[in-house]
């Protein structure tokens, strides 16, 4: 934490979404647009969480269900499921969340690290967690959540057999 | 550099030049196969307006050179002098050189190198006659011979001025062969180090053909912040052998030529395309009669009754027409003839031709057709090595041709046509032909093959296209490597085409590239599957069929086959390629595609068709990644998304699967 060391305190904003009766943080920079839920199309052989991909104004954008990713159970999505459009390193994704509820403001001494135990998510893809007030806020860290490096590690098993099969 | 509102025009004069260097390569080209007098006229053009810009736009290496050039061919223009193959075989090198120039020009590196100072003086001795050719080696003998030795002892606060030593050194090592060595006698301890001064200094040996001007020229900048000094290095190295470098020069550079060149060009890809006017008046004539027919449809918004629905019929006819056309003209403004792509082969036929002792005629043809750009950018490397394929390993040598009963000169030809909805492009020799029993021997050499029994023309001629199948006895620089064939095969199929090559034993060999007109718009038939939908390129579609039950024959391994024409085609059920729920099961309820690519067909089941469409090529990997079977994605009318099937990878797919 060198901006506490050096005293500064830095104010960062995030859109707070509802997953399974949790509060999510997702970094309001990289939130792009939310959008009610709407069918998607779906990408076979892909993992179970990416539902599908969807028409955002010309761009093919995939979509992953956010408490599929996490692991909770399937819920019939209703009228406040909604999808973030996240924006990272270029690449635009979607996330199914079951509510949008807040924006709220972080400084960056209030982060606190995750402890390893009590949240029902895998703690790889949380960067932090805050309070405000008496609720307590899980804050996300969307580069992770499509994780490219499933992708690319795909991507290379994919080229080894077509190189397997190119040298047989 | 100059100021700001002359570099805006660098772009233009840049292209330009290229331009008047591509003519001066083919006129001079030309020249060679014994051209009139207009030809000079023309070379002579086209190097006056380099000189004339370059010097402008304050490139004044560029323009010495060219100046060098220009009175030679004065001469020659003049009927002082006749023009030689030495005449020829030296502006061709300095249309190499000046290429170099531009390119490194675009790179904001420095122009001169000992490339361009030794040609300069070649050129300056050509066209002096009096001093013979010997003379001009010797007087660029003094730079060429040992090299120099530099001491370059940057001060503390050069770092400040934003100078990077590094850049400099990196120039330097452009220039020649460059031994860097480190002095760090100045750098201080840990505790006293300031990392924002420079502590270090260098001794420097660069060896080449390189004059102190040019060294000089790198340390411009920094003259007055640093200590310099520049030594020749006194000869105890034998100096190259003149000659020798004279003949390696113009090989390597005309060898390189191909690829620098093209490398540049796709950076500046993302710059600009020359259209032409009557393209650009096409596409206002076209909005004009849209805006129109906007109107017309106008006019029923404000008052509409049901008998003038014939009206709007014709109305909404008109429109579709109209934004079809719209549509075609718009790709056509990315359509480039092929000719641009052609342009290279004269040289490198050149080229190669001598380097092999072969008499080789190069006949193009329909140069004028047109293709996509990005299918053009990434079809120029497999036809290269094409051609280079058919002239070392194709074409024979005078001897042989003789021996063969044929003329002495062998005759290679690119021919570009439409054939459908596609762009052809063959490249024909007249040479030897596949050799069979060379092929077939290699073949049961590597176990592609069991026994070379009964094996067809068309099968040898797959062979080739194996990874690592060469038959060369030799490798050469130019081709035997074993990479080749299979990596054309493989670019070509990704662009959505097609190669196959037909042998004539004794009368030549024809390879035969079928490409698409576009990648951005494809037509295909949309096809249910369950609950979805997904597009079938209509290109690679055969037919389609409906099968009775008694016409699959399931085979061990879980695979099944039917018989279409004779042969038996795998099936590949999409549903559950796919995963596809709610889909028909039962062979007879759904369709059969019999879809082709490579030369190999399988038939896909589906549940039926829905109907065909044009489709707007959309990239999956752009946001998400690369999906087998799925070549992309559309959107369809109702903004929903509709994925296209990679025809090509699910044939690969299946044939992995039976390997298996």
């Amino acid at each position: 934490m060198s901006d506490q060391a050096r005293g500064e305190v830095l104010q960062s904003q995030y859109l707070t979404v509802n997953l399974a009766h949790e509060e999510y943080g997702i970094d309001i920079l990289s939130v792009r647009e939310i959008r009610g839920w709407t069918p998607v199309t779906r990408i076979p052989q892909s993992p179970h969480y990416v539902l599908g991909v969807l028409n955002l104004r010309g761009a093919i954008v995939p979509v992953i269900d956010l408490r599929l990713r996490f692991g909770l159970a399937r819920e019939e999505y209703g009228a406040t499921t909604v999808t973030v459009i996240i924006t990272v390193g270029g690449r635009q994704f979607g996330v199914v969340v079951d509510a949008v509820s807040d924006v709220i403001d972080v400084a960056s001494n209030a982060l606190r690290p995750v402890p390893d135990m009590g949240t029902t998510v895998d703690t790889e893809y949380l960067k932090g967690l805050t309070s405000i007030g008496d609720r307590m806020v899980l804050l996300l860290d969307a580069d992770k959540l499509l994780q490219p490096q499933d992708a690319q590690m795909l991507e290379a098993a994919l080229n080894a057999a077509d190189d397997v099969k190119a040298v047989a | 550099m100059s100021s700001v509102n002359i570099a805006q025009f660098h772009k233009v004069f840049f292209e330009e030049s290229l331009e008047g260097l591509d003519a001066m390569e083919s006129a001079l080209l030309a020249l060679d196969e014994g051209g009139d007098a207009e030809l000079v006229h023309s070379i002579f053009r086209a190097a006056h307006s380099i000189k004339g810009g370059s010097a402008t736009f304050g490139f004044p290496d560029m323009a010495a050179l060219t100046h060098e050039a220009e009175s030679l061919l004065d001469q020659v223009r003049d009927g002082r002098r006749a023009i030689d193959k030495g005449i020829i075989e030296l502006m061709l090198r300095t249309v190499d050189c000046l290429r170099g120039m531009f390119d490194r020009a675009q790179g904001g590196q420095p122009l001169a190198n000992a490339d361009s100072d030794g040609l300069k003086l070649e050129l300056a001795a050509a066209a002096g006659n009096a001093i013979p050719a010997a003379a001009a080696k010797a007087a660029a003998k003094p730079a060429a011979s040992g090299g120099w030795s530099i001491e370059f002892r940057p001060h503390a606060g050069m770092l400040a001025g934003g100078n990077d030593p590094l850049r400099l050194l990196r120039e330097l090592a452009a220039l020649g062969q460059l031994v860097v060595e480190a002095r760090l006698d100045r750098v201080p301890t840990l505790d006293a180090l300031d990392p924002t001064e420079c502590h270090l200094a260098w001794h420097l040996e660069l060896t080449g053909a390189v004059t102190r001007e040019a060294i000089a020229a790198v340390f411009e900048w920094v003259e007055d912040e640093c200590d310099l000094s520049i030594e020749p290095i006194v000869a105890a190295a034998p100096p190259p052998a003149p000659a020798v470098e004279a003949v390696a020069a113009p090989a390597g550079a005309g060898a390189a030529a191909g690829t620098p060149r093209a490398a540049a060009a796709s950076s500046n890809d993302a710059g600009s395309v020359r259209v032409g006017i009557d393209k650009i008046d096409g596409l206002i004539d076209l909005v004009g009669e849209l805006v129109i027919t906007q109107a017309m449809l106008d006019q029923f918004r404000e008052d509409f009754d049901p008998s003038r629905l014939a009206m709007l019929q014709q109305g909404l006819a008109q429109l579709a027409r109209h934004t079809r056309s719209l549509q075609e003209s718009v790709m056509g403004i990315r359509m480039l003839p092929i000719g641009s792509v052609f342009n290279r082969f004269p040289r490198l036929v050149r080229d190669l031709s001598q380097k092999l002792g072969k008499q080789v005629k190069l006949d193009l043809v329909g140069e004028h057709t047109e293709l996509d750009k990005t299918v053009l950018e990434k079809i120029g490397d497999p036809l290269v090595h094409l051609v280079r394929n058919a002239i070392d390993h194709g074409l024979e040598t005078p001897d042989k041709r003789r021996a063969a009963g044929k003329g002495d000169v062998g005759t290679l030809r690119l021919e570009a046509f439409h054939r459908g909805g596609s762009i052809v492009v063959e490249i024909v020799d007249d040479g030897a032909g596949l050799n069979r029993d060379a092929i077939i021997n290699k073949a049961l050499q590597k176990g592609l093959i069991k026994s070379g029994e009964g094996i067809s023309d068309e099968e040898v001629g797959e062979l080739i296209f194996q990874p690592g199948f060469s038959t060369a006895a030799v490798t050469t620089d130019l081709s035997g490597r074993g990479v080749g064939m299979d990596v054309v095969r493989r670019n070509v199929s990704d662009l959505g085409g097609t190669v196959s090559i037909k042998s004539r034993p004794g009368n030549g060999t024809t390879f035969t590239i079928t490409l698409p007109l576009t990648l951005a718009i494809i037509d295909g038939l949309r096809s249910a599957v369950g609950d979805e939908c997904y597009i079938v390129p209509l290109v690679s579609i055969v037919e389609s069929v409906q099968l009775p039950p008694d016409a699959v024959r399931s085979v061990t391994g879980g695979g099944e086959l039917f018989r279409f024409r004779g042969e038996y085609l795998p099936i590949v059920r999409l549903h559950q390629q796919f995963g596809c729920a709610n889909a028909r099961q039962k062979i007879e309820d759904g369709l059969v595609i019999v879809v082709e690519s490579d030369g190999s067909q399988v038939g896909l089941f589906v549940d039926e068709l829905i109907g065909q469409q044009q489709a707007v090529v959309k990239s999956l990997e752009a946001n998400y990644r690369r999906v087998e079977g799925i070549s992309g994605a559309t959107i369809l009318a109702d903004g929903s998304v509709a994925l296209i099937i990679d025809v090509a990878g699910l044939i690969r797919l299946q044939s992995r699967r039976k390997a298996a």
